[in-house]
């Protein structure tokens, strides 16, 4: 994992490819599912609970290395899909498939040890316990130490402490909370808290980062931080998948946009195609209230 | 040790490691009067604050007064020799070594159920079960009234009981992995039941009648007499309080580590914790068998030191008691648990032959013994010595 830093407000790293600095307006990359290696396969996913079918049949694919967003109104399934995809919920039927094996009926755990990460909707910190333990607990998922380790403080033990702290400070710098790695999580402002989480999502060392409305309740300047967030995150290698209602955010961030409406994937495409698809617009933009 | 070492010890409540609570009872209590920021309010962060304490001081100074504590909890048998304060913090209706001993079980004890209800957060109101249960394992083995008749030495019954603890441990874990809060307490509280019930009802435990000749710990003196014997509690207390320590070093070095934080994080939000791919089912057993083993510690040391046990010996109320001192010191914090343990068995102890209006103290010593429960909550529901985590948590819980 790359230690490189982030400061806020700082523009994206330099690395990043042309036509993805360029903006929403420019290129957007290559085309979707053109030359790029897939990642994650969605098929078919359907859950009910009781009567309620939250998803139906959802299906799409995920690209290595690209942002891709996850929009629709309120109740649409789109956190449910966070859920069984990262082990929550057990989907009816269809599976999910991460570099072409399934990760559906793992148990969580093992999901994360896969490769996928999330952040939560409402902020699932561990509060009593620092930043720095926070993302040092993502980061313990890549270790083996156990009691017997622990107990006798054999060398492994003191490998993966060093190792899971050095990481951990790493990645609190990287997310711009390197100053308040001893501060309880509670204690930190909530965009704080936001930033946070993802720091203990990437420490997993995911190939997959799930954000769920990352920016909800953020100003406008937070915003803009978080934008530069998720693009150095996509630059270090991880691929991020978004959920979000800011559709400014959504429309300048993202590669590609899924849109799902009561559980079912109503469009797939570039953000400028979503922008005019009537059905989406039907669904979703049009809908005021979701408008950011 | 110098002999001026206990008098340090004891002007504060004649507990042992009492010493190490005034710097910190004085930094904390006035942490709360520091204005504290609002969560999700002020863009400008504040820095970390910095709190003075044991943890913070240079090594050699944090080595010399620890070694200090150490040094005075062991001469505590000879408190009484201090003059003016030694006789009141000595027990008058039970020997003083005896009543020592009684803490460093209850110390024991407090240790193993804060690893459980402290640190994974599991809320276990069958802890007197693991008591038992090692407590028993020595008896059957060793007892010549047991039908194996096997008379092993004691030293011989320590591992075997802490390996059968560890096991029921796992034992009381493993069903239970899917319950929290008040429904695992009710299996737990069942779980103790059980025990009990067997205890009472099994002809290889022998109920009332009970096992007795339990053999003492080997070892003599240089006169040939026994160091471990029934006439003088002293040595037990020795032998309880060097276990007392091995088990804070175990328990430290757990606390501090992969471990700890997965137990801290399934504490906090277990669901979270597992999609962080903390593996909740290992830690959480872990959680159970450890608090199961240093729990059997307790027992074995009870039962050598008793020589004898019978199924009245392990009422509801050690678990209750116990999970009391856990609380009342400070859930999650291992001086908290020390001080509760040893409060819970002092205070009766210390009533036991006070005369008051003509009555016995330790009549009212559930009265009394409830009451002080009671003020210390209301004036410090974190604890007496709390975790460093669970006051913020506590004091944040307040204001809102």
């Amino acid at each position: 994992m790359t230690t490189r830093t982030m400061g806020n407000g700082q523009p994206a790293s330099p690395g990043v490819p042309a036509d993805r600095a360029a903006g929403p307006h420019g290129g957007n990359g290559p085309a979707p599912g053109t030359g790029r290696e897939i990642l994650a396969r969605v098929d078919g996913v359907t859950l009910a609970f009781g009567g309620l079918t939250a998803l139906d049949g959802v299906t799409f694919t995920v690209h290595e290395g690209e942002i891709l967003g996850l929009i629709g109104p309120n109740g649409a399934g789109k956190t449910t899909f966070f859920n069984v995809l990262t082990g929550v919920h057990r989907p009816d039927e269809g599976r999910i498939l991460l570099d072409g094996r399934p990760v559906t009926g793992l148990r969580k755990h093992m999901i994360t040890r896969r490769g996928i990460a999330r952040t939560f909707q409402n902020i699932r910190l561990f509060s009593g316990m620092t930043a720095l333990e926070n993302v040092m607990v993502g980061v313990d998922s890549r270790h083996r130490t156990s009691v017997p380790g622990a107990l006798l403080r054999l060398p492994r033990h003191r490998h993966e402490e060093e190792r899971a702290r050095k990481n951990a400070r790493a990645l609190l710098e990287f997310v711009g909370i390197g100053r308040h790695s001893d501060q309880l999580a509670r204690n930190l402002p909530y965009g704080e808290q936001r930033r946070l989480e993802i720091a203990r999502a990437l420490a997993t060392e995911p190939r997959l980062l799930c954000l769920d409305e990352p920016a909800a309740g953020s100003t406008p300047s937070e915003k803009d931080q978080l934008l530069e967030l998720i693009r150095a995150t996509r630059d270090r290698g991880v691929t991020v998948l978004l959920i979000e209602h800011d559709m400014r955010l959504v429309m300048r961030v993202t590669d590609r946009i899924v849109v799902l409406d009561h559980g079912r994937v109503i469009a797939d495409g570039a953000p400028e195609e979503i922008r005019e698809d009537p059905q989406v617009v039907a669904a979703y933009l049009g809908v005021p209230t979701d408008a950011a | 040790m110098t002999p001026t070492t206990p008098s340090g010890a004891d002007p504060s409540t004649g507990e042992r490691l009492s010493t190490q609570d005034p710097p910190l009872l004085v930094e904390r209590s006035g942490e709360g009067e520091t204005p504290r920021r609002e969560p999700e309010g002020g863009s400008s962060p504040r820095g970390p604050r910095r709190r003075r304490e044991l943890a913070d001081l240079p090594p050699v100074v944090r080595y010399a007064i620890c070694a200090g504590i150490l040094g005075a909890a062991y001469l505590l048998p000879w408190v009484g020799r201090v003059p003016v304060i030694g006789p009141q913090i000595q027990t008058q209706g039970i020997d003083w070594p005896s009543a020592l001993f009684n803490m460093s079980y209850f110390v024991l004890l407090a240790l193993g159920l804060n690893v459980v209800v402290g640190f994974a957060g599991l809320l276990d109101l069958g802890y007197v079960g693991f008591f038992a249960v090692g407590a028993y394992t020595v008896a059957v083995l060793a007892s010549p009234d047991s039908d194996l008749d096997q008379r092993w030495p004691w030293l011989a019954c320590v591992p075997v009981a802490i390996g059968v603890c560890l096991f029921s441990g796992l034992l009381l874990g493993w069903p239970t992995l899917r319950l929290r809060g008040d429904y695992l307490a009710i299996v737990t509280l069942g779980f103790a039941e059980i025990i009990r019930v067997f205890a009472d009802s099994s002809s290889l435990l022998r109920g009332d009648r009970g096992l007795g000749s339990i053999p003492h710990p080997p070892g003599n003196w240089s006169d040939g007499s026994p160091i471990f014997s029934v006439r003088d509690a002293t040595p037990y207390y020795w032998l309880g309080l060097t276990l007392i320590v091995l088990m804070v070093l175990a328990v430290r070095n757990l606390k501090a580590s992969r471990v700890g934080r997965s137990w801290l994080a399934i504490r906090e939000d277990e669901e979270a914790a597992e999609l962080m791919g903390v593996r909740t089912v290992r830690f959480k057993l872990w959680a159970f068998a450890i608090g199961a083993a240093i729990g059997g510690f307790g027992g074995v040391l009870f039962a050598g030191e008793q020589g004898f046990l019978n199924s009245a010996t392990f009422q509801l109320m050690f678990s209750v008691l116990v999970l009391a001192g856990v609380v009342m010191g400070g859930s999650g914090s291992i001086p908290g648990a020390i001080l509760g343990g040893a409060l819970i068995s002092y205070i009766p102890d210390r009533l036991r032959g006070v005369q008051i209006a003509g009555t016995d103290a330790f009549e009212y010593r559930f009265l009394i013994f409830g009451l002080m429960i009671i003020i210390i909550m209301i004036f410090r529901p974190q604890g007496l010595l709390p975790d460093r985590r669970r006051v913020a948590t506590t004091q944040d819980q307040e204001e809102r």
